[in-house]
């Protein structure tokens, strides 16, 4: 690299970079046409940065960006979606029908429920399988690919798998719960039943990542923070609360946040799982509808348009709150650990 | 001598380095060498643990295997069967044509294929740009591109309808390939491992040498960042393959991708079960070659996402 010192270009410089063809004439070393490059040089040394991010943006933008602002702005209209260009106008009446509307407030139940039921197992499940592969193993690489094989698995395919593992009179669960003396299930006609059976199809697909997204975090965590806590005569319990646990912090908040984001936006499973016409509704008695199936009820069953954005802006705004609350409760324990940090720290 | 350096397999290029680890850093790669030999040894519990979780995991996907492999009747019996059958290769072939999988596996495979070409092309530009070249709002806009991953794009669905239909792509397949063609994720992804693995004097030693930025990236950061590339080629491919909301929305039975057709199996126009089972092998089945080919590298490359994201 002896030119790398050189501080402007020499004059075989450009050349010796420009791919050798017919384009490259002799001329380009006069003086006039340096200074163009020179120009050009700089054009390039600030615009291109701009350029290279630009697709991002631009894309982002134009597909996700201004829907999401558009519809809060058709959430105030009636829009049919045989006539969607016809736009009527309304105010916050779609809202004020919203909140007076008892599927919405069953479907926020659901979201909520299966949210939970289906997050919150993953997630510690997720960190014990995570504990167990940062272990020296045999055959770690099979162990990893296994647990994360089911994330390859499409919705369609895994709900369509499970429900025929749920099902009432010939499935593979209650034939195996009933050799331990359990009636046979309805798991698709019963409401804490058909929620337990898609979170479970939601768990199956993602612990096995989200087990990945902490083994990489505990991989990170300095070896000498596990000896200093081995020195004090902290248990290996003790070491993986008091050390791994908090060394995969950041972590385990992206993957809150995550699953947070993924549950409110459930649909896939619960429309497969239900079969056929009840799909949508989310169960003959929507005992399982998503705020995400409510919104396709809404738009393109009922084909009102604008209901189904006043749905979408309501998750968003679900959403946002959810994120809120996160932070007040983060921001509210740590508060307490820096509290008993001091404590600890006077003892 | 530059010239050929820069033509050539620079010399720091990490494309000589074993595939498995392609996410080399100078700082950590001593550390977990080290670590590695004071790990603790799984006993045999961690081994049972994990055997079941590995059981767990894959059962489903043999079930469906075996569960396709016979007929209506077996698969509707108590006990279900747990051997596979004679039939596999007979109902796969219903599912292609009767399922109408054939032409959703074709679809699949254009979207996918558009949609994991496009992020990773778009990707590598503005992560190299956001990694290794400075500009004005350079951080401002990263953190713009962070703050994209909270939005979820499901929820622009009725506008991005009204969009599509405007713009004569109803019901086909660009509707579905151009909202996803970026990923900030992505984009993110490809800046943390351009910074590791390209050192800057190769940049400023092209400059000096008066390459132009697109030229650098082409002939420098191209190679270098091959096999970040083809992690987040796999990555998008199996997201875009699997993506299912936005699809079901905007096309129909006529002209599905996989998940969107495998939804025409559940609603009960099929009665055969081990059939719709064939469908849902059928459609999973490009992804499953991948993972047993390339799984070492997806999970490497998942992790590698995981640590500072």
């Amino acid at each position: 690299m002896a030119t790398s010192t050189t501080p402007a270009p020499g004059p075989g410089g450009p050349e010796a970079v420009a791919p050798p063809g017919p384009g490259r004439t002799p001329g380009r070393k006069n003086r006039p046409q340096q200074g163009r490059r020179n120009l050009l040089h700089r054009l390039d040394l600030r615009g291109a940065p701009y350029g290279f991010v630009a697709p991002f943006f631009i894309v982002f933008g134009a597909f996700s960006f201004y829907p999401l602002l558009y519809t809060s702005w058709i959430s105030l209209h009636k829009v049919e979606l045989a006539t969607m260009d016809v736009m009527e106008w309304r105010g916050f009446d779609n809202y004020t029908a919203l909140w007076a509307d008892d599927r919405f407030w069953n479907a926020l139940g659901n979201t909520i429920t299966i949210g939970v039921i289906s997050t919150v197992p993953q997630l510690l499940m997720a960190l014990g399988i995570a504990h167990l592969l940062n272990y020296s193993l045999r055959g770690s690489t099979f162990f990893r690919v296994a647990a994360l094989t089911p994330y390859a698995t499409s919705v369609g395919a895994a709900a369509l798998v499970f429900t025929m593992l749920f099902e009432r009179d010939f499935g593979m669960i209650n034939w195996f719960l009933g050799m331990f003396g359990v009636e046979n299930i309805n798991w698709e006609g019963d409401k804490w039943p058909a929620q337990i059976a898609i979170s479970t199809i939601v768990i199956w697909r993602w612990t096995g990542y989200n087990a990945l997204l902490y083994l990489a975090a505990m991989q990170a965590i300095p070896r000498d923070r596990y000896e200093a806590a081995a020195i004090d005569g902290a248990s290996r319990w003790r070491q993986f609360i008091s050390v791994t646990v908090p060394g995969i912090r950041a972590t385990i908040v992206f993957t809150i946040v995550l699953s947070t984001i993924g549950a409110t936006q459930l649909f896939g499973e619960p429309l497969i799982f239900g079969q056929g016409p009840n799909g949508i509704s989310g169960g003959a008695d929507n005992q399982y509808q998503t705020l995400g199936l409510l919104m396709y009820e809404e738009g393109w069953k009922n084909y009102q348009m604008g209901r189904a954005s006043t749905i979408a802006w309501a998750m968003f705004l679900i959403l946002v709150l959810a994120f809120v609350l996160q932070r007040l409760i983060k921001g509210a324990t740590s508060r307490t650990r820096t509290a008993q940090g001091t404590r600890s720290g006077k003892r | 001598m530059t010239t050929d350096s820069l033509r050539g397999a620079p010399p720091h290029s990490p494309k000589s380095k074993p595939s498995v680890a392609p996410f080399r850093s100078g700082s950590r790669m001593p550390s977990l060498k080290m670590k590695a030999g004071r790990q603790h040894h799984a006993g045999p519990v961690a081994y049972v643990l994990l055997g079941l979780v590995a059981l767990m995991s894959l059962f489903p996907l043999y079930w469906t295997m075996v569960a396709a492999s016979t007929d209506n009747t077996r698969v509707t019996q108590t006990p279900p069967p747990f051997l596979p059958g004679p039939n596999l290769f007979s109902n796969l072939s219903r599912a292609w044509t009767e399922a109408a999988l054939g032409k959703a596996m074709i679809n699949s495979l254009i979207v996918a294929t558009s949609i994991a070409v496009a992020t990773v092309l778009f990707a590598t530009l503005a992560g190299f740009a956001f990694a290794k070249l400075r500009f004005t709002g350079r951080n401002a806009l990263l953190t713009l591109v962070i703050g994209t991953m909270m939005i979820p794009p499901q929820l622009g669905v009725v506008p991005l309808f009204m969009m599509m239909s405007d713009l004569g792509w109803g019901q086909r397949l660009p509707a579905v390939i151009f909202p996803t063609l970026v990923s900030a994720v992505g984009v993110f992804f490809m800046r943390q491992y351009l910074m590791e693995a390209m050192p800057d004097e190769l940049i400023e030693a092209a400059r000096v040498d008066g390459a132009h930025s697109l030229r650098i990236f082409w002939s420098i950061v191209l190679p270098l960042a091959r096999p970040a590339m083809a992690v987040l080629f796999m990555i998008t491919f199996v997201h875009a393959w699997n993506d299912f909301f936005w699809p079901f929305i905007a096309l129909n039975m006529d002209n599905p991708t996989v998940p969107v057709a495998l939804t025409q199996l559940s609603a009960g126009y099929v009665r055969d079960q081990s059939l719709i089972m064939a469908g849902a092998l059928l459609g999973t089945l490009p992804l499953l070659v991948m993972f047993v080919v390339f799984g070492r590298q997806i999970v490497g490359g998942i992790m590698q996402g995981a640590v500072k994201g």
